[in-house]
C-alpha cells in the first residue's frame, strides 16, 4: 500500500497496555499499513492537553482512520477486521460464529481483563509507585480470583475446541492472550501448570508468529528488569 | 423449536434483551429465572448456561449468553431495522464503542446501589458516598463523551447502545436515587428513548425495579444469607 494509506491510519498506543498490544499485533499480523504514535502512560502522556482533546477519557488505544476517531479495543478490532478485509476467522460473518466472539469479548471485560490486570498492578505497578512491598494477603485473594476465572476460561471456552471461539484463532484469542501475558512483566506466568491453557497459548503464539514476539518486547524487557531485582 | 430466552427483569441486561425482542416482535418463549430465589444455581439451568447467569438464549441447539452478543445476534438473525445495529461501518463502530465501554463504565456503578439497598446491606457511609460519586462521574462521562449534543448515542437514531445504556441508568431509580433530577440533558435523552421504545413496553419492563424492596422481602432468609456475601464481594 502507498504512503498516503499508511499516514491515513494512526493508532495511539502504549505497548505496556494489554489492549494496545492486541491492536498492534493485529495490524502487523494482517499487514495493515499504519502509523504508531506512542503514548507513555507512566510519563502521563495520556493527560496532555493534546491527547485529552483526542480522547477525553485519557485512555489508550485510540485509532484515527482518515479522521475517524475510535476508542475501545473491542470496537477498534472489529472495525479494522471489517474495514481492512482480513481473513474471516478473526471476526466471522456467520451469525452464530460471530455471536461466540461477541460473547467472549463481552465476558472478557468482567473476568480476564480485570483479574489478570489486578495481579500485575499489585505485583509491579503499586510497589513501584508506593515503594512499599507487595501486600501479600491482597495478592493471594487476587490470585485466587484469577484462578477461578482461568478455570472458567478453560471450562467454557476450550472444552472441545482448539481456540476460544472455534477451530480457528479469532479476536477473542488475541485479546485474551495479551491479558494473560501481562503478569509476566512481574515474572509471573499465570498459566504455569495449566496444561490445557498452556497448549492454547502455544497455538495462539504459533498462529501469530513474529508479530506476537515483536509486540511483547517491551513486556519482556520489564520482566527482565523486574526479575533481575528479585 | 421456538427461541427460548431466560430472563429475570430485575436484571438490567435481561431488560435490554426483553425490550429488544418485544419491540421487534421477535417470537420467543419467556423462561423466567428468579435470581432472588437462586434459580440460576439450579442444575437444569447450569446445563443451559455454564456461567449460571442471565440473560441467555437457546435457539435450537445454539446457546449464547452475554446481552451484547444476544442483542447483536437477534438484530442480524431477525433483520431488525438498520438503526439498531447499523450496517454503516463507522456508525456501527460508535455503537460497538459504547457497548464495550459500558462494561466497566456504566454497568458497574449503576447496578451497585440498587443491589445494596435491596438486600438491606448496611453499607458504611464512605462506601455509599464513594459509590454515589462513581455513579455521578460515570453519568457525566456518558453525557459528555457518548451523548454530547446528539439525540442518541450513535447520532440521529436510537440503537442498541441507547437500549443497553437506558436499562443501566434506570437501575438506581429502584433504590430511590433519581439520577435525572439534576441532569436535564440525560432526562431529555431518557424521554426520547422511552418514546422510541414505546412507553407501555418501557414501563412494563421496568416495573420490577420499583418493587425491589417488596421482592426482597419474599426472599427466603437462608437464600438471603447466601446472597449477601456474594453481593458484598461484588460491590464493596
Amino acid at each position: 500500500m502507498n504512503m498516503a494509506a499508511k499516514k491515513a491510519l494512526e493508532v495511539y498506543l502504549d505497548m505496556l497496555s494489554q489492549p494496545c498490544r492486541a491492536v498492534h499485533i493485529f495490524l502487523n499480523h494482517n499487514k495493515i499499513p499504519h502509523t504508531v504514535k506512542t503514548v507513555a502512560l507512566r510519563k502521563g502522556e495520556n493527560r496532555t492537553a493534546e491527547f485529552t482533546k483526542l480522547n477525553p477519557m485519557q485512555k489508550v488505544p485510540v485509532m484515527v482512520d482518515n479522521g475517524f476517531v475510535l476508542t475501545e479495543s473491542d470496537a477498534i478490532l472489529k472495525y479494522l477486521a471489517t474495514n481492512y478485509h482480513v481473513p474471516e476467522h478473526w471476526y466471522p460473518r456467520q451469525s452464530e460464529r460471530r455471536a461466540k466472539v461477541d460473547e467472549y469479548t463481552a465476558w472478557h471485560h468482567n473476568y480476564i481483563r480485570p483479574h489478570a490486570a489486578k495481579v500485575f498492578i499489585m505485583e509491579v505497578l503499586v510497589p513501584r509507585m508506593t515503594r512499599q512491598p507487595v501486600e501479600q494477603p491482597k495478592l493471594q485473594r487476587a490470585l485466587e480470583q484469577l484462578g477461578d476465572t482461568l478455570d472458567k476460561l478453560e471450562g467454557m471456552f476450550l472444552k472441545r475446541q482448539p481456540f476460544l471461539c472455534g477451530d480457528d484463532i479469532s479476536l477473542a484469542d488475541l485479546l485474551a492472550v495479551c491479558e494473560i501475558m501481562q503478569p509476566l512483566g512481574g515474572g509471573r506466568d499465570i498459566l504455569k501448570g495449566r496444561r490445557k491453557l498452556e497448549s492454547w497459548r502455544s497455538r495462539v503464539i504459533s498462529a501469530l508468529q513474529g508479530s506476537f514476539e515483536e509486540g511483547h518486547q517491551i513486556l519482556y524487557q520489564l520482566r527482565d528488569k523486574t526479575t533481575s531485582k528479585l | 423449536m421456538p427461541l427460548e430466552i431466560y430472563l429475570d427483569l430485575v436484571s438490567e441486561p435481561c431488560r435490554s434483551v426483553y425490550i429488544f425482542a418485544k419491540k421487534n416482535n421477535i417470537p420467543f418463549e419467556f423462561k423466567k429465572i428468579l435470581l432472588f430465589k437462586g434459580e440460576q444455581y439450579r442444575e437444569e439451568f447450569g446445563k443451559v448456561n455454564y456461567f449460571k447467569k442471565v440473560p441467555v438464549i437457546k435457539d435450537g441447539d445454539f446457546t449464547v449468553s452475554e446481552s451484547i452478543a444476544i442483542l447483536i445476534y437477534l438484530a442480524e438473525k431477525y433483520g431488525t431495522p438498520d438503526h439498531w445495529y447499523p450496517a454503516d461501518l463507522q456508525t456501527r463502530a460508535r455503537v460497538d464503542e459504547y457497548l464495550s465501554w459500558q462494561h466497566s463504565g456504566m454497568r458497574k456503578h449503576a447496578a451497585k446501589i440498587l443491589w445494596l439497598k435491596a438486600f438491606g446491606i448496611d453499607v458504611p457511609k464512605e462506601k455509599m458516598d464513594s459509590a454515589m460519586e462513581d455513579l455521578e462521574e460515570t453519568l457525566t462521562a456518558f453525557e459528555e463523551k457518548f451523548l454530547q449534543d446528539k439525540p442518541f448515542i450513535a447520532g440521529q437514531k436510537i440503537s442498541l447502545a441507547d437500549l443497553v445504556a437506558i436499562v443501566e441508568i434506570m437501575q438506581p431509580l429502584g433504590a430511590g436515587v433519581n439520577v435525572f433530577e439534576v441532569r436535564p440533558k440525560l432526562r431529555a435523552w431518557k424521554d426520547r428513548v422511552r418514546a422510541e421504545i414505546g412507553p407501555v413496553l418501557f414501563d412494563e419492563a421496568h416495573q420490577m425495579i420499583f418493587n425491589v424492596e417488596e421482592v426482597a422481602k419474599t426472599i427466603d432468609p437462608s437464600a438471603k444469607e447466601i446472597f449477601k456475601p456474594k453481593i458484598i464481594k461484588l460491590f464493596l
